[in-house]
């Protein structure tokens, strides 16, 4: 008989996020699909009491907690501590969690204190016949695989974006707490704050509907033998501004502004989506001047409905991976885009 | 006065990113078709944790540097052949599989044992290095678990700065949600950083630094210790390519006014 534990952190309001309620999504539908399991939770935070009572109607029968000033920033010697003492006080044989940079930088350190496994960026769970099995991508979103594992307590880290999320509501719920004795070495790091780009400058906008990804197009000579950066500068920017997009973009247009050419200043390692950057979850995606086959392409495999602009009609970014092409110079459409959206 | 670092950077190989990959059936499970066949990079965020040590090192004089690596020892000489070029280090070679079905765990201890076997391996020193996520399994689990069994409790991922201060401590950037950064102040060694990009661009060829490397390389590949990976526990029920072939459509005949209305309408859909 499997024990759940369905694994969160507060953030710093004390709320739950909604990776979080994502994780106990997948988290309820395995107690639901294994007959005689159980579902308990776990907290981490400074005070986890209302993060508990706001998912108070929910399935889970037990709701463990760790709480203190100690547990406020997320840290991997005191992070750690905490999940490994619910862990064990949970006796969970199955441990569920968001992959969130949080849980991210723990949970496979904690499944080797443990004596179990772990599995990570798993966007589908399920049960048959008592046998949980999990879909995760292999080689950066390039195959995919269906695994089991007979090793337990099995660690499953879900990526934020792939699930519904759970819709329980609030009640009154006990929850139990659990001592994590910490020593100095637990403390030898402190977090000292976030650096973010100021609010107008920040292009990468995880929650955004659209997705835009520039590619190295942007930066070519023109059909007037002219690069025309300035522009295209301009264009992007206005459009971001205007349209509240999440800002992609290809690795051979952010190599270039790393190799310290002044290309587009704005665009960073942390814009880069595809083979070696991230692959974000947008409903939508546009992409303008990119090119590419196959292994440039991973970075806009989960966005639900695609276009491209393209010069070229064939090109293997677009063709087969898009739903529309617009064979068009990008610089022109999108003056005339972001003219509409500012009427 | 700054500390000299022993800096372990863990790395495998990865085939090249243009490469066609197909996976198969093997006996011992899912793998690569023509795997052996396939030309093989080192794994893109270890070679940023490789160059970020590099300099580190280079900085910080006393300091040294060592490339962990697990990977078919054939593969590895081919990768070394390049690698050695960019910066100094020397080679601990582990010869076993590189592939993404293998398992975090039992990768994770071979590479521990590997780690703790260096000659001189000062605790108070030892700065563990690798890429936050491999471009194979991509899990981003085995470097935490190697972490684990050196009793690193600082441990990093995601890392774009290290900034190492005369005092010993280290000051530190990771990548968290929404395109920003957590800095943290460590304490000092030891520590795990799991790299993301960092600063760094690659390093050009230096033939120079490349024949002190080969000094070193090409014994550690004919000592290179086998290492197998049973998978225990482990069973892959189907890997297979995705099927999202989409019928695309081709608008040609446009006008950039034309394209423009469509797109904003689907926008605001």
């Amino acid at each position: 008989m499997e024990k759940i534990l369905v694994l969160l952190h507060t953030e710093t309001d004390g709320s739950l996020a909604k990776p979080a309620r994502e994780a106990m999504h997948a988290a309820a539908a395995l107690h639901q699909a294994l007959a005689g399991s159980q579902y308990v939770v776990g907290l981490v935070g400074e005070n986890v009491q209302a993060a508990a009572n706001s998912i108070g109607a929910g399935p889970a029968t037990k709701y463990f907690g760790v709480s203190g000033a100690d547990f406020v920033q997320p840290r991997y010697a005191t992070d750690a501590a905490a999940v490994e003492a619910i862990c064990r006080a949970a006796q969970a044989t199955v441990v569920v969690a968001a992959a969130t940079a949080r849980w991210a930088r723990v949970l496979s350190g904690v499944a080797q204190r443990l004596g179990g496994c772990a599995d990570t960026h798993v966007t589908e769970v399920a049960a048959a016949d008592g046998k949980i099995s999990l879909h995760r991508w292999y080689y950066r979103q390039r195959m995919e695989g269906t695994l089991t594992r007979a090793q337990r307590p099995w660690i499953i880290g879900i990526d934020p974006g792939s699930q519904a999320a759970c819709g329980c509501g609030s009640g009154t719920v006990t929850v139990e707490p659990v001592a994590v004795p910490l020593t100095d070495a637990a403390k030898r790091t402190t977090v000292t704050g976030l650096r973010e780009p100021k609010a107008d400058a920040q292009t990468i906008r995880p929650d955004s509907p659209l997705l835009f990804v520039t590619g190295a197009g942007w930066t070519k000579k023109q059909a007037d033998g002219q690069a025309h950066v300035a522009e295209a500068e301009k264009l992007i920017l206005d459009f971001l501004k205007k349209s509240r997009a999440s800002l992609g973009s290809s690795k051979s247009l952010v190599d270039l502004s790393g190799e310290g050419q002044s290309v587009l200043p704005f665009l960073s390692h942390l814009n880069q989506v595809g083979q070696t950057g991230a692959t974000p979850r947008h409903a939508k995606g546009l992409s303008t001047c990119c090119h590419g086959e196959e292994p440039h392409t991973v970075g806009w495999r989960f966005i639900n409905e695609r276009r491209a602009i393209s010069l070229d009609p064939n090109c293997g970014w677009a063709r087969g991976k898009a739903d529309v092409l617009y064979v068009a110079d990008a610089f022109k459409v999108m003056t005339k885009v972001n003219e509409l959206l500012s009427r | 006065m700054s500390i000299a670092y022993q800096i372990v950077v863990c790395g495998s190989i990865v085939p090249d990113p243009l490469q066609t990959l197909e996976p198969v059936a093997s006996p011992t499970g899912p793998a690569l078709k023509n795997e052996m066949m396939l030309p093989a990079v080192l794994d893109p965020w270890a070679g940023h944790a490789l160059f970020e040590a590099a300099n580190l090192a280079k900085n910080t004089p006393g300091s040294k540097v060592w490339l962990v690596s697990l990977g078919p020892k054939a593969k590895l000489q081919q990768v070394m052949m390049t690698v050695a070029q960019k910066v100094p280090f020397e080679l601990v070679a582990l010869d076993g599989p590189a592939s993404g079905f293998t398992d975090a765990t039992e990768t994770a201890a071979a590479l521990a044992e590997a780690i703790q076997a260096i000659p001189g391996l000062d605790k108070s020193r030892l700065l563990v290095f690798g890429g936050w996520e491999s471009a194979s399994r991509g899990a981003g689990a085995t470097l935490q678990m190697v972490g684990e069994r050196l009793g690193i409790l600082d441990q990093f991922q995601g890392v774009d700065q290290l900034t190492a201060n005369a005092d010993g401590s280290l000051e530190i950037l990771e990548r968290i949600e929404g395109g920003k950064h957590q800095v943290s102040k460590c304490a000092g060694a030891p520590a795990l950083l799991g790299w993301a990009t960092g600063n760094l661009p690659e390093p050009k060829n230096n033939p120079q630094v490349g024949m002190v490397n080969m000094r070193t390389v090409m014994p550690a590949l004919q000592k290179a210790k086998p290492v197998k990976l049973a998978g225990a526990g482990l069973s892959f029920t189907s890997v297979a390519l995705p099927k999202q072939l989409r019928e695309t459509q081709v608008v040609k005949d446009q006008s950039p006014d034309e394209i423009a209305r469509a797109i904003v309408e689907w926008i605001k859909q």
